[in-house]
């Protein structure tokens, strides 16, 4: 039997755009353990529920993270309006998704990048990150921002796309999408990728199920999870497969992303087809009362949010348990048993999210 | 020491951000932005690193990890803070566990306001940063020759 020894690995890390710290316990080269701790970025943003109201709540709810800034707020939005008992108008249900979509879209290249600069392929970053400002400029036209977009409020949305702005999106996304499917061909295809992802960090569906991981690392383990299934905003009038994958490996968890990019587009290309002429938010008045639980498929999983409001314009509580918290034990367990030098790539397997995470 | 300064070379942490600043840190590395052609490079080790890039505020946990990164970074040395969090605490100066902006712990010489900074601000936080770290390295080297 080797020597063991504890790394530290983090929280200051070249890879890691935010700060997680494992300790990981190493016989040679083989990692037997890793033990996380968690907590550096932890601000209590959930408390400002006792200082700011329940509108200016949907601020904070987009901070939570800037990478699903827009589904933060969105969660956050349908769980009051499901207490204040409000009819979403259909444009604007419509309109959610298709920035929900493109949430997703610009999440999942993102991921590709950080991936690739994980397995140090810097070209393919830098092209991941060059399709991702196109998304970008989209949001920025539509909304005016490009991370933080603050377009949701309780009733609706703030801000309408009119129907030229998205036929000229649907034609960008056209365009960009031979684009992507060259880039991508490169994670699926290459040799030398492959070789970093191929039967490294098997998380078998069983474990997938026991750990409770969520979003694509569980869909990568060939379970069929996702919320939009359940058919929030407009997702009941799209029609969309889930995408799954068998391999249980790290390329498998790349599979699924890459489909999920695809399958966005097609879901944008749909709401567009489809989408109504119909006011864009409804007016709201009174306080919320009751409580209310809404689950949001992000890019990185399920999201969960729980209101709770008392008659006043401030909530009781204002829970969140983010898709990176649930699949952190799943990546400890990717993580046992592989070598020292795949440590980067397993973590950011997961797509880790830390910000949201802690909050 | 001539060379230094025409590419310093930049380190980014991030405090306690949403995640939106960061994103746009690196984003300013990427084309479309690019801030490589100042001849910045991104760099993950704090001894290499001339410019600190801090972004969102100072919590309990991360504040002995801020003052160890900002000590090991060799002078002379240029922290800008990016973002509305890391200049004041920002939206979440009101949580419990936010003592406030990056200088409540290391001195900051370049504030980038919004929330999210845009990357025009934050280059342009790193080109004026580019100015002060020569005018620090002039400075040192003025101290050494004295002594
Ligand atoms: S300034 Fe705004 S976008 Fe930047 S980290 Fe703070 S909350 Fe996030």
């Amino acid at each position: 039997m080797g020597k063991r020894s504890i790394v530290p690995y983090g929280p200051q890390h070249p890879v890691l755009p935010e700060p997680i710290h494992l300790d990981l316990v190493l016989e040679d080269e083989k990692v037997l353990a890793a033990i996380p701790s968690i907590g550096f970025i932890h601000r209590g943003l959930e408390s400002l529920t006792s200082k700011k109201d329940f509108n200016e709540m949907v601020y904070v709810a987009e901070r939570i993270c800037g990478i699903c800034s827009f589904m933060h707020g969105m969660g956050y939005c349908m769980a009051v309006e499901d207490i204040m008992n409000v009819e979403v108008p259909r444009r604007a249900d419509y309109l959610r998704t298709i920035w929900a979509e493109m949430s997703r879209l610009h999440s999942h290249l993102l991921w590709l990048g950080l991936l690739a600069d994980g397995f140090g392929f810097e070209s393919l970053f830098m092209h991941s990150w060059r399709l991702r400002e196109n998304i970008l400029d989209m949001f920025e036209a539509s909304t005016g921002g490009r991370v933080i977009f603050s377009v949701n409020t309780i009733g609706g949305v703030l801000k309408d796309m009119p129907n030229d702005m998205l036929k000229e999106f649907v034609k960008k996304l056209d365009e960009m999408e031979k684009e992507i499917r060259e880039t991508t061909s490169i994670f699926l295809n290459d040799y030398t990728v492959k070789s970093r992802l191929v039967d490294v960090g098997i998380l078998t569906g069983e474990d997938a199920i026991r750990r409770g991981a969520v979003g694509p690392m569980m869909r990568a383990s060939g379970i069929n999870v996702d919320m939009r299934k359940n058919g929030y905003a407009a997702y009941n009038d799209i029609d969309f497969d889930v995408i799954t994958s068998n391999n249980c490996d790290s390329y498998a968890r790349c599979e699924v992303r890459i489909g999920e990019i695809f399958q966005s587009i097609d879901i944008i290309r749909q709401c567009v087809a489809k989408i109504p002429d119909t006011e864009i938010n409804t007016k709201v008045t009174g306080m919320p009362n009751g409580e209310s639980i809404i689950r949001v498929e992000q890019p990185r999983g399920e999201a969960f949010y729980h209101v709770r409001a008392n008659g006043t314009k401030f909530l009781d509580r204002f829970r969140v348990r983010t898709p990176t918290f649930a699949n952190i034990p799943a990546l400890t367990q990717t993580l046992q048993g592989c070598q020292y030098g795949d440590v980067p790539l397993l973590v950011l397997t997961i797509d880790p999210c830390i910000s949201c995470t802690e909050r | 020491m001539s060379t230094i300064h025409k590419s310093p070379w930049l380190l980014h942490y991030d405090g306690s951000s949403c995640n939106g600043c960061d994103i746009e840190v690196l984003a300013c590395t990427t084309p479309v932005y690019d801030v490589e052609r100042f001849g910045v490079i991104n760099t993950g080790n704090p001894m290499h690193a001339d410019i600190f890039l801090i972004t969102g505020g100072i919590n309990s946990q991360n504040e002995a990890v801020v003052k160890q990164i900002y000590e090991q970074m060799p002078q002379p040395k240029v922290v800008i803070a990016v973002g509305t969090c890391a200049c004041t605490g920002g939206i979440f100066k009101e949580c419990y566990n936010i003592k406030g902006g990056a200088d409540t712990v290391i001195p900051v010489d370049i504030y980038v306001p919004g929330c999210a900074a845009r990357p025009e601000s934050i280059i342009d936080g790193v080109v004026k940063g580019i100015a002060l770290f020569k005018e620090k390295a002039a400075a040192l080297k003025a101290s050494e020759n004295a002594n």
